[in-house]
């Protein structure tokens, strides 16, 4: 970009921040600048917490050593949720602004999310087993993230069904759009409905009701799992970027 | 408006009769599906009638799933959406009306045939009246929902069978508490819940799903 419509942008106080971020150079700067940090910190977070939850880690009274399933259930499944979200986010700005980023970081996010759902429903279901003697019910909450892992699954399919990747980068926004009605069927499906998965005890607005040394392994692998998510998505928008650029160099070409 | 809106609903009822017999398929999907299962699972009349409301509420949502095509793609293909866009009538009514002109060619069919099915699943007689009402409040969501699906698979690739897999899961709500209404009206409970729910969805899905189509209908056409 020149450097007088840089200083224009930087400068214009009409122009809202998030803007200034839509530059996909600038992406690119922070972006390098990020990547070895929540790199770093994923792997540490991801170590610390494993340890902590294998070896330090009380067995519970109840489940024994299966309880230890869940340091990577639980995190898992609130990044199935929180990277739908984030899409969900990210698709507004980009129908509402056309933030021209958005989309591409909606894009990233998809698979990441896809695979912490299946990582949930496959550990759930490892849990399952041995605490409710089958590998799978028909109970709400464990329905309504199903339903969360076909989302994904659509919006990816959408996504690459069109010949030109701007439309289907519209199209599959207004899907996760549609999809987000879901998000609060998986928050609240175990208070509203009487269902055989536990209701949260974490994410309570009193005091969680998991004893700190089960906390802290819990909360490592958390933003363990959050930092991971960071690097990969910086990562697949940094070659979404590349790929558009290559995209561009190959029409010119073509056009002689 | 309003004139403009009937007008829609009229040309695609027109429509839909001068070519006659597309209607008629998807009616007569609805009851061959049905048909197949008392011929895979057996014809033991207590596990159909433990069975009966489940399949006819799928085999409902897969025939209206089947319909979707009807209801953007011709417009589409022949350059009258196009025109539609371009009129002075906000879009969104539009959609209304094309979604209300679909219902009345696919829904409203299929919960006519509908006791008949019930009485080839052999129901018994307490869930007619709640299957038939079940029906009539959930058959207008599929249509909305649809329209959304339809909407925004114009001009993809394999856009009939990428239709159902963005469609189909947002159809479970809506077969979950279908169905339970009937079973709580064969168990002799309150019914009210469950249709109370289904209504929810309905006046849910008439804003929502409206601005969803429109909003994928003007990316379609850009």
């Amino acid at each position: 970009m020149p450097e007088i419509l840089r200083a224009k942008i930087d400068g214009n106080p009409y122009i809202l921040p998030m803007f200034r971020f839509a530059n996909p150079n600038r992406f690119l700067r922070i972006g390098k600048g990020i990547m070895p940090w929540s790199a770093g910190l994923s792997i540490l977070c991801i170590g610390v917490g494993l340890y902590l939850a294998l070896f330090v880690s009380p067995p519970d009274y109840q489940q024994k050593e299966t309880v230890r399933i869940m340091y990577v259930h639980v995190p898992s499944a609130w990044m199935a949720l929180f990277i739908y979200s984030s899409m969900v986010i990210s698709s507004a700005m980009a129908l509402i602004w056309k933030h021209p980023l958005a989309d591409l970081i909606a894009k990233a996010s998809a698979p990441v999310g896809t695979g912490f759902t299946i990582i949930c429903l496959a550990t759930g279901s490892l849990w399952g087993k041995p605490m409710w003697g089958t590998w799978w019910v028909w109970d709400a909450r464990l329905t309504s993230v199903l339903i969360l892992f076909f989302l994904y699954l659509g919006y990816i399919a959408l996504n690459n069904a069109f010949d030109d990747p701007a439309r289907g980068a519209k199209a599959s926004a207004v899907l996760a759009l549609v999809g987000a009605v879901n998000l609060p069927i998986i928050k609240f499906s175990v208070d509203w409905w009487n269902t055989l998965h536990q209701p949260a005890s974490v994410t309570r607005l009193d005091v969680p009701a998991v004893h700190s040394s089960m906390l802290w392994p819990l909360l490592l692998m958390a933003f363990g799992f959050t930092f991971f998510y960071v690097t990969i998505l910086v990562l697949r928008v940094r070659s979404e970027i590349a790929a558009a650029k290559i995209r561009n160099i190959q029409l010119a070409e073509a056009r002689g | 408006m309003m004139r403009v809106c009937g007008q829609i609903v009229l040309r695609d009822l027109r429509l839909a009769l001068r070519q006659g017999f597309d209607a008629f398929i998807v009616l007569m999907f609805f009851v061959i599906t049905v048909t197949l299962f008392p011929l895979g699972v057996g014809s033991e009349p207590n596990l159909l009638a433990r069975m009966g409301p489940g399949v006819i509420w799928v085999a409902a949502l897969l025939s209206t799933m089947l319909s979707l095509d009807r209801l953007f793609q011709h417009d589409y293909e022949d350059g009258s959406l196009e025109l539609l866009l371009l009129s002075p009538v906000p879009l969104e009514l539009l959609v209304l009306a094309k979604v209300a002109a679909h219902w009345l060619l696919t829904g409203l069919p299929l919960i006519i045939v509908t006791p008949l099915l019930a009485v080839f699943m052999n129901m018994p007689v307490e869930g007619y009246g709640v299957l038939l009402l079940s029906m009539l409040l959930g058959t207008p969501v599929s249509s909305f929902i649809g329209a959304v699906g339809g909407a925004l698979t114009l001009g993809a690739r394999r856009g009939g069978v990428l239709v159902s897999l963005l469609i189909l899961p947002l159809y479970i709500p809506l077969l979950i508490f279908g169905v339970s209404a009937i079973d709580a009206a064969i168990g002799g409970l309150s019914v009210r819940p469950h249709l109370l729910i289904l209504g929810a969805m309905l006046v849910a899905a008439i804003p929502l799903a409206t601005w969803a189509a429109s909003a994928s209908l003007r990316q379609a056409c850009e």
